[in-house]
């Protein structure tokens, strides 16, 4: 039986999705910026106060594809799921000491991406190009990613085919070519406002139908409502630990976050943003227990439920669970949360793509002496191109492979940490060397992910007698700091330096 | 750690390490009890930390202005 279609969830979905499209054109007004300049349209004129980034940055950070696959893996797995709840704190203490300095150098040199900033600091093109690329290639699996959390809900509503999705991919292409950063951080608003609403709701009226939080609990099997005791057990603590650290190390390595961070207004609004932003996270850690509450609930087991969870698999938890406990308006509310919740992360993440492909591959390597003008226009119609191709990706049904791809991307982005992350305290590592650690990284990296077939991102290490499962972009990266640093020790001593573009003065 | 004339790296931010010991030791909250309404002690300790994550940051940030 299919879930049958509820006109009034249908109506609301529509009326708030038609409400984030005309903010979405409006958007172009908003603190009114010449938008043929890149810096106004890629980074919306690097004017976003405290309030403004931290919506952005909610927006852009938490995406559909979070709020629907985390719960979806604590349904499945248990415990383990919940890494995504340490790594979601430990992130904001790396922006809080790292990021205020990349927002200072770029506001001084006038860098639009991270790869700016190592072309500048380095002094190399073919390191900030391999920045550059690693960027672009992390992204768009992600990009493609929320499209899938769009079409969990959607069929949840009872839409189905194509169609549906290429009009809300259209569509937000359209404002997004016509506003720029502008319009995902308009539209962030109404999407922070609508998932707290929808998570407040689900912690205060879920719980009661069931029955409370023990009887919640006491459906998860006992094996993993705990992880195992054996610390090296895999999954168990060390790999936890391992995840937690490494997705906390490479989320503002993420083009997305930098470009969030960059159109701050100020090194101040950065490290208030750190302070503020882990808000989301304790959001973050109530919609991990909504995975708990699905169990709970027993909606796998509901015949009206069973197509969707044989087409999505426990990706469909979160949309069976809302469809289950609350009233039909609601869960157009809801359904409208996650859906919006798609479009601003793909939009901010298109941009970034943008920014990168128009900056360091476009003008660095084709149009050196192009104009602003030019340069604006080429990054609009990238973003359209980029979106374009997240689209036919997920219409052709490479659902899976974009998972995929984007288990590997967090691998690759990690990468570019010595040159971006290091780069930001010290510039003794040498740009060749740099270089050199990035491939070796890239490679073993996306070697242990081969060796589970790219379903897991976690790979056991045997060393020293003992076997240790490691998240590979963690064990991968120390390989690549090795590499960069010993090789560094020997071309500082033979090869020449290349220039600094910036100065210390430049990072306060 | 604000580098150049405004004091970089002060004591005030060895606070920064806390929020790694307390979440990637495991062995401190890896267990069931004391469990809080039903929620066991690995969820709701986390999540405290989330918060005590953001109390710290708050912390440094205000002692940094100060100088």
């Amino acid at each position: 039986m299919m879930k049958s279609f509820d006109p009034v969830a249908f109506g609301v979905f529509i009326a708030l999705f038609l409400l984030v499209t005309v903010l979405g054109f409006f958007a172009a007004r908003w603190r009114k910026g010449d938008l043929t300049q890149l810096s106004e349209w890629g980074l919306g004129g690097r004017r976003f106060g405290s309030v403004v980034t931290w919506f952005l940055l909610g927006g852009d950070l938490y995406t559909a594809y979070t709020f629907v696959a985390v719960p979806a893996l604590m349904f499945g797995a248990g415990a383990v799921g919940f890494f995504a709840v340490p790594y979601a704190a430990i992130a904001y203490v790396f922006m809080f000491i790292a990021f205020p300095r990349l927002w200072s150098v770029a506001r001084a040199k006038g860098y639009v991406t991270g790869a700016d900033f190592v072309r500048g600091r380095f002094g190399s093109r073919s390191l900030a190009l391999a920045v550059a690329l690693t960027g672009i290639v992390a992204t768009m699996p992600y990009i493609a990613l929320q499209l899938v959390g769009m079409e969990v809900v959607l069929a949840g509503l009872g839409i189905h085919g194509e169609w549906p999705l290429i009009i809300a991919f259209v569509i937000l292409a359209a404002y997004t070519y016509a506003s720029g950063l502008r319009a995902p951080a308009m539209i962030a608003v109404v999407k922070d406002v609508l998932i707290y609403a929808t998570v407040i709701a689900a912690v205060i009226v879920i719980p009661g139908e069931l029955g409370g939080y023990a009887k919640i609990f006491a459906a998860v099997p006992a094996k993993s409502l705990i992880l195992s005791a054996d610390p090296f057990n895999n999954p168990g603590q060390f790999s936890y630990a391992s995840l937690a650290l490494g997705s906390a190390l490479a989320l503002f390595l993420y083009p997305h976050a930098a470009t969030g961070v960059m159109s701050a207004s100020s090194r101040h609004v950065v490290k208030r943003n750190a302070v503020a932003l882990p808000a989301y996270s304790l959001v973050l850690g109530l919609v991990a227990l909504l995975g708990f509450m699905a169990l709970a609930a027993g909606v796998k087991a509901m015949p009206q439920y069973a197509d969707g969870f044989k087409t999505f698999g426990n990706n469909y938890a979160v949309p069976a669970l809302f469809l289950e406990m609350f009233p039909g308006w609601f869960v157009g509310v809801a359904f409208a949360a996650i859906a919006i919740g798609a479009l601003v992360p793909a939009a901010i993440m298109s941009i970034a793509c943008a920014n990168l492909f128009t900056r360091n591959i476009y003008r660095e390597f084709f149009r050196p002496e192009c104009s602003p003008r030019e340069e604006s226009q080429v990054a609009k119609i990238v973003s359209l191109v980029v979106k374009l191709g997240a689209l036919i990706f997920i219409l052709e049904g490479q659902s899976k492979t974009a998972i995929e791809l984007q288990l590997l991307g967090g691998i690759w982005i990690i990468q570019t940490l010595p040159s971006l992350m290091l780069g930001l305290y010290t510039r003794w590592l040498h740009h060749r060397a740099l270089l050199i650690g990035w491939m070796a990284g890239m490679l073993a990296g996306t070697w242990m992910a081969a060796q589970s077939g790219f379903k897991a991102s976690v790979y056991v290490l045997h060393f020293a007698g003992m076997t240790i499962p490691c998240y590979a972009a963690l064990s991968s990266l120390v390989l690549n700091i090795a590499v960069s640093v010993v090789l560094s020790l020997l071309f500082n001593a033979f090869l020449a330096q290349r220039m600094d573009a910036t100065a210390a003065e430049d990072y306060a | 750690m604000d580098g150049g004339k405004r004091g970089g790296l002060r004591l005030i931010h060895l606070l920064l390490l806390l929020p790694f010991v307390a979440m990637l030791w495991l062995p401190f909250y890896n267990k069931r009890l004391p469990d809080l309404d039903g929620i066991p002690f690995f969820y709701w300790y986390q999540i405290l930390w989330v918060a005590l994550t953001a109390t710290i940051l708050y912390v440094v940030y205000v002692a940094e202005g100060r100088e």
